[in-house]
């Protein structure tokens, strides 16, 4: 045993140790100094907006080249205008409020179930031997082919709609869930268990939070699929007047109205991307930088 | 209660990791486990820190135990000082005390003004450092640690030595210090158990009075990790032909 002599280290050495320590530590510390905001979002805006060009101007190209008439496929132009039309005579912010609302809806049941069954799965093994490979089954299972049967059970009616985005988007998000909690590292569940936590605070406090990125992902994968299925609904599921986003594009083409068809295709894409860049890609990339797993860009 | 005292008979298991180890580490005691591998060292640290239950034998602890792993094992989505107020939580620490213990702990450990940043963005021996605050935060008097400086350059690992045993000498913690390095434990500890490996024995101990503080290259830590490094190669040829 050491005596009380022993065990008291002088305070000069100590001051010592702690400048040595903080010399140490500002050393390892490199702050690196973020671009101004101006720069960082020139630098990712041109690339989009070069290939934006790109793409008009093959657009352009094809409609010049005169392989269709241009009442089949009209030059963007045309098509501007047509969304300007849409949006003047207000029927776009009509068909923008059911459709998204549909979306919210559908997405919103898809979550719940995909966060219910995807925990369940996650934390009972009997429930994974039985439906763990069934969910990623179904996950790759195309929602089309779910339609029909959703017309025979709910008629023509959002319920069917419903029935199969939940049924596209649920399995990407337990999954998401699920293989969040499995990735986790054994040392972070050793190091919560070592400071107590069982049970339900060991899934509050560690296993949740660990699966977080996983799941963010599982529920990005999960709005794709919840918007492909959503769009493929609308079209197969005409409900009278409702005037969706999906009625507009079947309207369209029945009236030959190509410059409006391909408008609302536009908004179609649009807003998937403008969803991916600053909801869910956004979270996703929050999720990364608070966890050191990319640099911080720019 | 200040005598600390732990009994270990262990055996009987398919794998004997470890096989009728007694030890007894004194309040206040810095032990230093050493072996070559399959010595079962972190085996016998998951026994003590309750993760698992032996084969065979008795474990008492007097005292809460914390357990602090080579990599610091901090939570990536907390901040520093919520990955020490989890810790506060989880101990029952009303939630008004929390923060302020939190800052506390982190101006023991010399990280000050750190709290706010995010494990990722710390040296791997200022993790270390916060792990070991987390252990505070658990109020733990007994400190296992599994080759906890293994990670670590050798210029951090000097530092934090002396770091380890200044916070050892001021909270008068017990710890048991499990490492490959032997000149690591002759610098560090009070008594040096060198364990066999498969079935992990005791071979015996070392104790060591070396006056402190001590340096890694000093003669008499030299002299002292020659002696237990000679003893670990004895203990290593004997599986030679096995």
């Amino acid at each position: 045993m050491p005596t009380s002599d022993t065990k008291h280290l002088d305070t000069q050495i100590g001051d010592r140790l702690a400048q040595e320590l903080a010399g140490l530590d500002a050393l390892e510390l490199v702050e690196r100094g973020r671009r101004p905001v101006a720069r960082r979002v020139w630098s990712a805006a041109w690339p989009k907006l070069a290939a934006l060009g790109i793409a008009v101007a093959l657009w352009e190209a094809v409609v010049a080249s005169g392989w269709r008439p241009a009442f089949v496929l009209p030059p963007p132009e045309e098509v501007l205008d047509a969304v300007r039309e849409q949006a003047d005579k207000g029927t776009l912010w009509t068909a923008l409020r059911v459709t998204l609302r549909r979306a919210a809806v559908g997405f919103a049941m898809a979550m719940a179930m995909g966060v219910v069954l995807g925990a369940a799965v996650s934390q009972v093994k009997v429930l994974r031997a039985a439906v763990g490979s069934f969910i990623t089954g179904l996950q790759t299972m195309p929602s089309i082919a779910w339609f029909p049967l959703a017309v025979l059970l709910f008629k023509r009616t959002e319920a069917a709609m419903y029935f199969v985005v939940v049924l596209g988007a649920a399995p990407s998000i337990a999954n998401g869930l699920i293989a969040g909690v499995d990735t986790l590292p054994p040392l972070l569940l050793r190091a919560g268990r070592t400071m107590g936590a069982r049970g339900i605070t060991l899934l509050r406090h560690v296993v949740f939070p660990g699966a977080l990125p996983s799941f963010i992902g599982g529920i990005k994968q999960g709005w794709a699929f919840a918007w492909r299925s959503l769009m493929a609904g609308e079209l197969i599921v005409i409900i009278e007047n409702s005037r969706s986003i999906g009625e507009r594009l079947e309207n369209s083409r029945q009236l030959s109205d190509s410059p409006t068809l391909i408008a609302y295709m536009l908004v179609i894409l649009v807003i998937g991307i403008l969803l991916d860049a600053f909801v869910f890609g956004a979270a996703e990339r929050a999720i990364q930088r608070r966890w050191g797993l990319v640099g911080s860009p720019g | 209660m200040r005598d600390l005292s732990k009994v270990y008979g262990q055996g009987a298991s398919a794998v004997h990791a470890l096989d009728g180890i007694s030890l007894q580490v004194q309040a206040g005691e810095l032990l230093c486990l050493v072996g070559a591998s399959g010595c079962g060292k972190s085996t016998l640290l998951n026994l003590i820190a309750d993760l698992d239950s032996p084969s065979a034998g008795t474990i008492d602890p007097r005292g809460r135990v914390a357990l602090i792993f080579q990599e610091a094992a901090l939570f990536p989505w907390l901040t520093v000082r919520s990955n020490i107020t989890l810790a506060l939580k989880l101990r029952g620490v009303p939630r008004k005390e929390r923060a302020h213990e939190a800052d506390q702990l982190l101006h023991t450990v010399h990280l000050d003004g750190f709290g706010d940043k995010r494990p990722h963005e710390l040296s791997g021996g200022m993790r270390q450092r916060v792990a070991i605050a987390r252990a505070f935060a658990q109020e733990a008097d007994i400190l296992l640690m599994d080759e906890p400086f293994g990670a670590l350059d050798a210029m951090t690992r000097d530092l934090l030595h002396a770091e380890l045993e200044r916070l050892w000498a001021d909270r008068n913690l017990s710890v048991v210090f499990v490492t490959h390095n032997v000149r690591e434990a002759a610098r560090l500890a009070d008594r040096v158990v060198l364990l066999s490996s498969r079935p992990g024995r005791v071979v015996r101990e070392f104790t060591v009075d070396i006056e402190r503080p001590r340096r890694m290259d000093s003669p008499a830590v030299s002299s002292l990790a020659a002696d237990i490094t000679d003893e670990l190669k004895t203990e290593v040829r004997r599986h030679a032909h096995v």
